[in-house]
């Protein structure tokens, strides 16, 4: 493969095409992204322990429930694989089931969470408790704002792929939304572990 | 897949299945996934049975978390280390830099801080 590429100089390869420049861009996107997420992990770092009197992570954190929540983000990350692969394959049906259980497993999870935080809520539990609370619903409410989008966006692509087809364009952004469900489990393997394993006695 | 694309352009997309063989990409993902599922268990596991000595046990969720984290960029977001995806790994490498000056560098000031700050009764005192 690339002893064919070496023949021509870098200098006379002319630009990169869409496909490479669109996926190394949202690539980049991915990684801006998850800068943002670094500053909120470090706000919780920093204050996991100013908890002002108010209750703990130790006290308020469910692994059971957050065992549930990680099995389902990972499942649903290694489904949207399988719809891609689907896609590869040109096979419409399998790229819909696949899609489908993505798109269950990400509202389950988001499902979960929600609950989570309003048997917070209605325990007098709220970012305005404690530092600690501040950073824990800082993190984890933006990384829950992020699986909602990546729904939406999912939403979007099925609709797509019915109405535009299998076009290279479309492909394209199948491409990037799972890279971007991806990213966000890997985001999701830092948080349970600093947030939810971590506060673990 | 790629194989006209390649000769003029030696540049590999991130985040598409890098293999012309669908079988090979299954297998990576499945790969991927059962390496997954084993870390993770591992990781809840030695939390709540308390598998180490509970002072080390930081250091082992660290260790898993980082490892969750290298099997989900190589086998589910196809991160490699050819000469053709050399830009992708380049930009990683630039993001876990930010990342780990970010997190530990905010870690260490606000440590160093608080080592440095009165103690609150003290500083309660000195405002009356």
């Amino acid at each position: 493969m690339s002893a064919v590429a070496e023949e021509i100089p870098l200098s006379e390869r002319g630009p990169a095409p869409t496909r490479v420049v669109v996926s190394f861009g949202f690539w980049l996107f991915l990684l801006s992204d998850i800068v943002i997420f670094s500053g909120l992990f470090a706000a919780y770092a920093v204050l996991a322990q100013r908890t002002a009197g108010g209750p703990t992570g130790a006290q308020l954190f469910d692994l059971k429930h957050v065992f549930l929540e990680t099995c389902c983000l990972l499942v649903s990350s290694f489904t949207c694989g399988l719809c891609v692969l689907a896609m590869e394959r040109r096979k419409r049906t399998m790229i819909y089931v696949w899609a489908a259980v993505t798109f269950v497993l990400g509202l389950s999870f988001i499902s979960l969470e929600l609950s989570e935080f309003i048997g917070m809520f209605s325990r007098g539990i709220n970012p305005t408790r404690s530092a600690f609370l501040s950073a824990f619903f800082g993190l984890v409410g933006t990384h829950g704002i992020h699986v909602t989008a990546g729904l939406c966006w999912l939403a979007v692509m099925m609709a797509q792929i019915v109405t535009l087809g299998l076009q290279p364009k479309v492909a394209q952004r199948l491409l990037c939304f799972s890279l971007f469900w991806h990213a966000l489990d890997l985001v999701w393997i830092g948080v349970f572990t600093i947030v939810y394993l971590g506060a673990h006695p | 897949m790629n194989s006209n694309a390649t000769l003029h352009h030696s540049e590999e997309a991130p985040g598409a299945p890098p293999d012309a063989d669908p079988v090979t990409n299954l297998q990576s993902y499945v790969l991927g996934f059962g390496f997954a599922i084993v870390l993770t268990l591992a990781s809840f596991g030695a939390a709540v049975m308390h598998w180490v000595w509970a002072p080390g046990l930081p250091v082992l969720l660290a260790v898993l978390a980082i490892a969750q984290m290298g099997v989900h960029l190589v086998f589910f977001m196809h991160v490699s280390s050819s000469p053709d995806a050399v830009n992708t790994v380049l930009a990683l490498a630039f993001g876990i830099f930010v990342v780990g000056l970010v997190v530990f560098g905010s870690m260490i000031i606000m440590a160093n801080l608080n080592d440095y700050m009165m103690p609150m009764e003290q500083l309660l005192q000195m405002q009356r």
